[in-house]
């Protein structure tokens, strides 16, 4: 709490405005927000059904495949920016097809922010995901399928819906950790304003010359923080839900 | 796939031409096996008791598709739904099977309305057509007053309705009910009792209903099965059942006295726990293996041994317990055999009876049914 506190003690308020217009900051913010957004849908498209094969199958490797997919909550994410630069960069591993077959490159573009920003915050969704499909009521389940429901409108119509808080608590937190992400994302998608400058890469390029826009910048994103962290507790603590 | 398919496939799913429901079949579960064979013909409704553990809901579970048979078959009218020789599975989806759980298993995030629609949603059809259809069974239940509500906002009663209602609307070939008025309580239980059994009157197919409530049978049920570890031990109307039964189960539920034992002469029954008993054994033959049921009503306590009765059986007992029920008091008694004994509230106070008492007993022979054994 304290840095915090020190940060609103210094925050320049009288002049944010105009700090947050000339810094770039509206650019960045922008950037971040549609990125941040970007990499959430990502993480919902692939880690949804994801969370729902680590909570349900049985088979050997299940283990094997959580332990890879929790990896990035653990792992220092500029190893993550620089295993993604290897896989997928014009020469790397996998990019390289990419780059003969579609003639497109993923390193320093805004896609490859995204790409970034899903590798280090998807996990957050599948570890919360998984965790509300264990504990959905396998009961209703059984009771969908005996009134004609097949596997996957079970899912639909019963499973989602009753993970539904938990899946909303799971978007929120992979989209603040995607929107403070900077260490993978410098690291594969650079440093360039307008395309892959986000709002934390921003904060430190404005501290190398003038500390005064980096907390302006800051504070929007502790503004953020507060914000989402408000609507998770609303989630978490209304009675009733059904997690 | 060609016609000649198709037809193969017809044929492999269909068996001998029959009505109702065949099961025929062994149900592993855990370290638990269930084997049984049982019909069920259209519109009859078959009663299934007994304790916990006894493959009630394991019976269920194999009908509905929701546990694989690892034996034998299970065919409802033409239609095969499981035959593990020849590796045909109807899963639960795709099954005619309607099953009304124990704890209604109501989607909470529904309306009681899109509960009633579920089975049409999820057969594809569109929200407004499975709504309307829905309308139909909510007006038959007497639901339609509830529509808008969510099930954390319905009575027991209410509950147990609209699981029902959603069971009837996917429109099922067999009905399956695990204790339908177990999670009601007793005053609930009288209206809603008469009420399922009217609707189950109406179903046309097979039905089966898992209870232990022998009231409950005897309302809701056509015949009734006794399942005790995994096998069927006795069938029979519920009347017979309830007055003959075979299993220490079924004679506690009905409240009455079994003992097991031997026929000797005299139309004597010496008891497998010590003790003989005089009864109206017509058509049994000596030395065939008994049981002998006698309802608490139709033994008489005395403070003294009786001298002038022409009861038959005389013996001594002593008091180990009693228990107040609405207008009786029911006597726990250790004897020659124990007995189960009620008694009305004046004859206890006369008697001035307590634990440790010693009394005796008596019985007409003529009141002591005595029937073979099954096994």
């Amino acid at each position: 709490m304290l840095p915090l506190l020190a940060l609103l003690i210094r925050a320049p308020w009288r002049g944010l405005p105009g700090l947050l217009a000339t810094s770039g900051g509206t650019t960045a913010l922008r950037l971040s927000l549609e990125c941040a957004t970007a990499a959430t849908a990502l993480s919902l498209l692939f880690g949804v059904p994801l969370a729902w094969v680590l909570a349900r199958v049985r088979l050997p490797g299940i283990g094997l495949l959580r332990a890879l997919v929790l990896l990035p909550l653990v792992l220092p994410p500029v190893v993550g920016g620089l295993a993604l630069l290897e896989g997928l960069s014009r020469a790397g591993v996998y990019g390289r097809f990419l780059q003969s077959w579609l003639g497109y490159s993923l390193p320093f573009t805004t896609a490859g922010v995204i790409v970034a920003e899903t590798f280090v915050a998807m996990p957050f969704l599948v570890i919360t995901v998984e965790g509300a499909i264990r504990a959905a009521d396998r009961d209703l389940e059984e009771a969908a399928a005996t009134l004609g429901a097949t596997r996957t409108a079970v899912f639909i119509r019963v499973t989602l819906p009753l993970i539904a808080p938990s899946l909303l608590a799971g978007a929120a937190l992979c989209w603040a950790r995607a929107l403070g992400e900077f260490g993978a994302t410098i690291t594969f998608a650079g440093n360039f304003p307008g395309t892959t400058q986000t709002m934390p890469l921003a904060v430190y390029n404005q501290l190398q010359t003038d500390p005064q826009p980096a907390i302006a910048l800051s504070l929007i994103l502790l503004l953020v923080a507060v914000v989402v962290l408000a609507s998770l507790r609303e989630r978490w603590l209304r009675p009733g839900s059904a997690l | 796939m060609t016609d000649l398919d198709r037809e193969v496939g017809a044929a492999i799913r269909s068996g001998p031409g029959a009505a109702g429901l065949q099961f025929a079949g062994r149900v592993r579960r855990g370290g638990f096996e269930l084997q049984a064979e049982l019909t069920v013909g259209e519109g009859e409704v078959l009663g299934v008791i007994g304790p916990n553990g006894a493959g009630k809901s394991t019976l269920l579970r194999a009908l509905a598709g929701l546990t694989r048979l690892h034996a034998g078959r299970i065919q409802l009218g033409r239609t095969i739904l499981d035959d593990a020789e020849r590796e045909i599975f109807l899963p639960p989806e795709r099954r005619p099977v309607g099953l009304v759980f124990q704890n209604y298993r109501l989607f909470p995030h529904l309306s009681v309305r899109d509960n009633v629609a579920f089975s049409a949603r999820a057969r594809g059809l569109g929200r407004r057509t499975a709504r309307e259809r829905a309308e139909r069974w909510l007006d038959r239940l007497e639901l339609s007053s509830l529509a808008e509500r969510r099930p954390a906002q319905l009575s027991g009663g209410q509950a147990q309705r609209v699981a029902l209602a959603r069971a009837l609307a996917a429109e099922p070939g067999l009905l399956l009910l695990d204790e339908p008025l177990s999670a009601l309580d007793a005053e609930t239980k009288l209206s809603v009792r008469a009420e399922l059994s009217s609707h189950l009157g109406e179903f046309g197919g097979p039905t089966l209903v898992v209870t232990h409530d022998p009231l409950e049978a005897m309302v809701l049920t056509d015949r009734l099965l006794v399942l005790q570890a995994g096998r069927i031990v006795q069938s029979g109307t519920p009347a017979e059942v309830a007055s003959r039964p075979v299993t220490g189960y079924v004679a506690q539920l009905v409240g009455l006295n079994l003992y097991a034992g031997r026929l000797g002469s005299d139309d004597r029954v010496l008891l497998d726990g010590g003790g003989q008993i005089a009864c109206a054994a017509s058509g049994l033959a000596s030395g065939q293996a008994v049981l002998v049921a006698v309802a608490p009503g139709a033994i008489t306590v005395h403070g003294h041994q009786p001298r002038d009765t022409s009861a038959r059986n005389v013996w001594p007992a002593t008091v180990r317990g009693l228990e107040l029920l609405t207008d009786r008091v029911r006597l726990q008694l250790d004897g020659q055999p124990g007995a189960l004994v009620d008694i009305t509230p004046a004859a206890l106070a006369e008697l001035r009876l307590q634990p440790g008492t010693p009394v005796w007993l008596s019985a007409k022979a003529t009141e002591v049914a005595a029937y073979a054994a099954p096994y």
